[in-house]
């Protein structure tokens, strides 16, 4: 029975080969099936353009008396941060750091605030600590409310996910355009984008945190007479109270990222524009000295944030402070501001830092690059070229197009195919005969891929394998899910820069996926490995997408590659956490059990541990991919030809239709894969009888 | 405290098996039959007891009988598909969410498996937890925590946090939690279950110094036999959701009411569980000279006076009257009858 099965789906599988052949047979006579034909095309982006339109005309008034609103707290956060003078809030941030996780983060603060000082870069910061600050309560709060609300309504929690979803896949470009068009330009597109984008955090651990909190916990405080309001506030809240810090934390670190995003627009001199800027006049140097700025801010934010919501953890093991001690650190935060701030009227430079004793660091920086480019010139070419002329190239367009004597030193020949495909053949016939279906259709459809070129496939036998392969995985509902939102993906006209953004991605998360879970499960078997990863995965995650381009700007010009580089740098990291966590944290008896059984290390390790951390690293290659999307987009300003590109051209020309719709399919093929990725985990974990951590 | 005819089904439509009150027509393992055949899970079926006050009820079974199902409907955290819940003459299915706030207040007490301490609170406060709730003042709530405190013996510990104290020391707190409001009815649900087993027979003798101190009306949950011999005045064995037999212990040795309960007592060590006045020759004619013990002694420790005794000893009643002669024949006799 289950061998008839096998069979099938693999005459299918066959089925599909030939069609996708008839398909390429035909190219040329079938020109519909490479290039979706204009008229057929439906203009979805002008009717919103048209909507939107309409609407702003009646409802605009409305909406621009609210950003005149929300312009208020932010006016006033800008006034009190500016007239503060910079020692002030410099100690003020100081004091925060030692109070959440001690002397150690007080002197990097110092020193990371000291800087933005140094380098006359205070008031742009202080527009973009003023832009989170005022957005971070406002998106908590939100995100608190509705994912209380979530908790205790299952119908809510219904509708509220899907929207979750939405928020935290469509590019962040895409965000910003209807906000631009409904609000005006200016802080508050920034304000209200970096809400939008950092309260589904909040809400996703709210949730979390309220069903986690131990039945027993619920049924004890009922049974010690608690009414509902008592059961929430005093019994559940407090024990969930790090999940809770947790989605604080994650949800000012969303907006931190946003509003750096969100300076692409302008109007509000905050640090995020300068970088731009300076990317822009290609004065790179300069922008990665303000770049660090917004790295330094994220860290210390972070850093605080989450060392509040450990805290609270080990209070219970030390013993907390009195209402006394929180006093007197409060008292001792407001003399030593009033003190600090009488200081700064006697001695102007505590102030306000005069421009001549700025450090100008940019020329050096720029020295530096110049020289070691200057240097490796050779080395450099070498490894864009290689990767460009063997591995770009052949994905993107084919080895049929990509192999010429420019690139790989000879002509494509007859012979040359038939080696080609004789040895491919041969191989999956080899396959075949072994009974490794799976590997043997693979091997096929590899071939076909490589040989022709993603983006110079015919979108037809495309749309049916993704659909087939995502019906495997996850039958019917998967599949026509895959089917009407890559049709919808054709039906607009996108496809050619869809499959452009997806080869972009698809080589750098295929790259992160091999090296990264090695790395981890190297990291998991090496504490050195490990300590040393560790931290550069942190300030990796950390770091605003905007600045992990620039040094790779500064190297290797703007480009393909260069986005390429930058992708894999951000999106190899959960490769490496998944992998090392899944790995280290196996159940020990299966472990020792395999020793005793006399398996050698690497027979441990490939036939014990990988496969039962399966599901978890394949959680690792699930967001990867979601990071590899999120900085794609990013990297539309350096200068890719995919989705990513035309919501960025939609964003500066104001074709806000066009940006959507772009935008959108770009989430689609987000979610598609998330879906197809995560039902794969769960049915691992399923299978393996384990439960995920 | 009683409950009569209590059942909880889980399931899309529970209510409509007994919505028209057909139900109580039918034999119940018929009807719960029935109902599992319709997709729906019985999670207790027709189950009817009354707790004495000041008495020691344990509900004993084995995992997924169904024992802490009936005790949460006691309890009422959760609601019962049908039957009735009775404390103080007051049925407890009537009473809206905010009387039964104020019943858990003052009347119930309960303490759970995993010990649901709150972890940010410490040992003081979360016994004066239920006492904040009823928003006692500061100082009225610490000198009642503190009388509890003592009575479990965690004096010195109050401003140590949960995950300071050892398992046995988190039930003590759990304990007096649930005593801090003078409840009149005391659930225990499983409460040494968590616990290593040398702690446990030392929880268990706490348990019964603290009961004998404070003669509360207890529903006591466990999976374990020889902990339910050890505590209960009574105890109901569960199957199924359904009670199979419910008496004292010996009862429940001397005559198992089916191979279910049979298969329990098998083990058990006789001359523990057997008291003198269960091990009465009926038939013998009651000596005035013989030497005298009381009803409720344990056989184990009459075992060296019945082997010099062969004309046995008179068994005297907790007013002095003799009610029966044991000797080490009758002795044999009541283990022959319990063997079968």
């Amino acid at each position: 029975m289950r061998s008839v099965i096998l069979k099938n789906k693999t005459l299918s599988w066959i089925g599909i080969i030939l069609i996708t052949l008839i398909f390429l047979i035909f190219k040329e006579e079938w020109s519909w099936s490479t290039k979706y034909p204009k008229e057929f095309i439906i203009p979805f982006s002008d009717w919103i353009n048209f909507l939107m339109e309409k609407f702003v005309s009646k409802f605009g008034w409305f909406f621009l008396n609210i950003s005149w609103v929300l312009s208020l707290p932010i006016n006033a956060a800008q006034w009190l941060l500016h007239s503060l003078p910079w020692i002030v809030v410099i100690f003020l941030v100081t004091l925060a750091a030692y109070l959440s996780a001690g002397i150690r983060l007080a002197l990097f603060s110092l020193c990371a605030t000291f800087y933005m000082v140094l380098i006359g870069y205070w008031e742009e910061s202080m527009n973009t600590l003023s832009l989170v600050i005022i957005s971070v309560p406002m998106a908590v709060l939100i995100g608190f409310g509705l994912g209380v609300w979530g908790y205790f309504s299952k119908r809510a929690e219904k509708i509220i996910m899907p929207i979750l979803d939405i928020f935290q896949t469509v590019p962040t470009f895409a965000y910003l355009l209807p906000i631009l068009l409904l609000f005006g330009f200016g802080t508050v597109v920034g304000l209200i984008a970096s809400i939008l984008y950092s309260f589904p955090p909040m809400v996703r651990n709210t949730i979390l945190g309220l069903k986690r909190v131990p039945n027993n916990i619920i049924e004890s405080a009922i049974m010690s007479g608690a009414d509902p309001k008592q059961l929430f506030w005093q019994a559940m809240l407090p024990s969930c109270k790090k999940q809770i810090l947790l989605g604080i934390n994650q949800s000012t670190m969303a907006a931190l990222s946003m509003v750096i995003i969100a300076a692409i627009i302008g109007g509000t001199a905050d640090i995020g524009w300068e970088v731009l800027y300076y990317i822009r006049k290609a004065e790179v140097g300069q922008s990665l000295v303000v770049g660090v700025v917004i790295a330094l801010m994220a860290i210390i934010i972070d850093r605080i944030t989450s060392g509040f919501a450990q805290k609270s953890d080990q209070e219970k093991k030390d013993h907390r402070p009195s209402k006394n001690i929180k006093i007197s650190y409060l008292s001792f935060a407001l003399a030593g501001s009033v003190i600090l701030f009488i200081f700064a009227r006697f001695f102007e430079v505590l102030d306000d830092w005069p421009y001549d004793l700025s450090v100008w660091l940019a020329s050096h920086i720029n020295d530096l690059f110049d020289t070691f480019v200057e240097t490796f010139r050779a080395e450099i070419k070498l490894i864009k070229n290689y990767t460009l002329f063997f591995i770009m190239l052949p994905t993107k367009i084919g080895l049929q197009q990509a192999v010429s004597p420019f690139t790989w030193g000879f002509q494509l020949e007859m012979v040359h195919k038939i080696f080609y495909f004789g040895s491919l053949l041969m191989l999956s016939l080899w396959l075949l005969k072994n009974k490794r279906n799976n590997v043997f259709v693979f091997t096929l459809l590899l071939m076909i891929f490589i040989y022709v070129g993603l983006t110079q496939m015919p979108w037809p036998p495309l749309l049916i394998i993704y659909s087939f392969f995502a019906w495997q995985i996850g039958g019917h509902k998967l599949a026509l899910g895959t089917f009407f939102g890559l049709g919808f993906i054709v039906v607009v006209g996108m496809w050619p820069e869809a499959m452009i953004s997806v080869y972009l991605c698809g080589i750098a998360v295929v790259f992160c996926f091999i090296t990264g879970t090695s790395l981890g499960v190297w990291a998991a078997h090496s504490s050195i490995v490990s300590a040393i990863v560790r931290p550069i995965n942190d300030t990796l995650q950390t770091i605003p997408l905007f600045v992990i381009l620039i040094p790779f700007v500064m190297l290797f010009k703007i480009g393909d590659f260069t986005a390429l580089l930058a992708i894999i740098i951000y999106a190899i990291v959960p490769s490496i956490r998944y992998a090392e966590h899944g790995i280290r944290n196996l159940p020990s008896e299966v472990i020792e059990a395999s020793n005793m059984m006399g398996s050698t290390r690497m027979q441990l390790l490939f036939l014990v541990k990988i496969p039962l951390a399966m599901p978890v690293i394949m959680l690792g290659l699930n967001q990867t991919i979601m990071y590899g999307i999120a900085m794609l987009v990013i990297a539309a300003l350096i200068g890719t030809n995919g989705l990513e590109q035309i919501v960025f051209i939609g964003l500066t020309d104001g074709n806000m239709g066009k940006g959507l719709i772009a935008g959108i399919s770009m989430a689609i093929i987000a979610m598609i894969v998330d879906r197809i990725t995560k039902t794969i985990s769960e049915k691992r974990s399923e299978a393996l009888g384990l439960a995920i951590k | 405290m009683s409950c009569q005819n209590v059942w909880k089904v889980y399931g899309d439509n529970p209510d409509h098996f007994f919505s028209n009150g057909s139900h109580s027509a039918k034999d119940p393992s018929a009807l719960s039959k029935d109902i599992s055949n319709q997709g729906h899970i019985v999670a207790n079926a027709d189950v009817s007891f009354d707790v004495h006050t000041g008495e020691i009820f344990v509900i004993m079974g084995l995992s997924g009988s169904g024992k802490s199902t009936i005790v949460r409907c006691l309890s009422r955290l959760i609601k019962p598909t049908a039957g009735q819940i009775f404390l103080d003459e007051e049925n407890l299915l009537e009473k809206s969410e905010k009387e039964l706030i104020d019943i858990r207040r003052h009347k119930m007490g309960m303490v759970f498996q995993n010990f649901g301490l709150l972890p940010h609170l410490n040992v003081i406060e979360n016994i004066a937890f239920p006492l904040k709730l009823q928003g006692l003042k500061e100082k009225e709530r610490i000198k009642k925590a503190e009388r509890v405190i003592e009575l479990v013996g965690l004096t010195g510990r109050e401003n140590n946090f949960i995950k300071e104290l050892s398992g046995g020391q988190q039930q003590r707190v759990g304990i007096a939690r649930s005593l801090a409001v003078e409840p009149d009815v005391w659930f225990l649900d499983e409460p040494f279950s968590a616990l290593d087993p040398l702690i446990r027979k030392q929880m268990q003798d706490e348990f019964l110094r603290i009961q004998s101190i404070q003669k509360k009306s207890v529903v006591f949950i466990t999976h374990d036999f020889q902990e339910a011999l050890r505590i209960a005045d009574r105890i109901a064995l569960m199957r199924d959701g359904q009670i199979v037999q419910i008496g004292e212990p010996v009862d429940l040795i001397l005559s198992p009411k089916d191979n279910y309960v049979r298969e329990f007592t098998k083990d058990v060590p006789w001359e523990s569980v057997l008291r003198a006045s269960d091990i009465i020759d009926k038939g013998k004619k009651i000596s005035e000279t013989a030497e005298k013990v009381s009803f409720d002694m344990p056989v184990a420790k009459m075992l060296h006076l019945l082997s010099k005794k062969p004309t046995g000893v008179v068994v005297i009643d907790h007013i002095g009257k003799k009610i029966g002669m044991a000797t080490a024949q009758s002795f044999v006799a009541a283990l022959a009858t319990a063997e079968n």
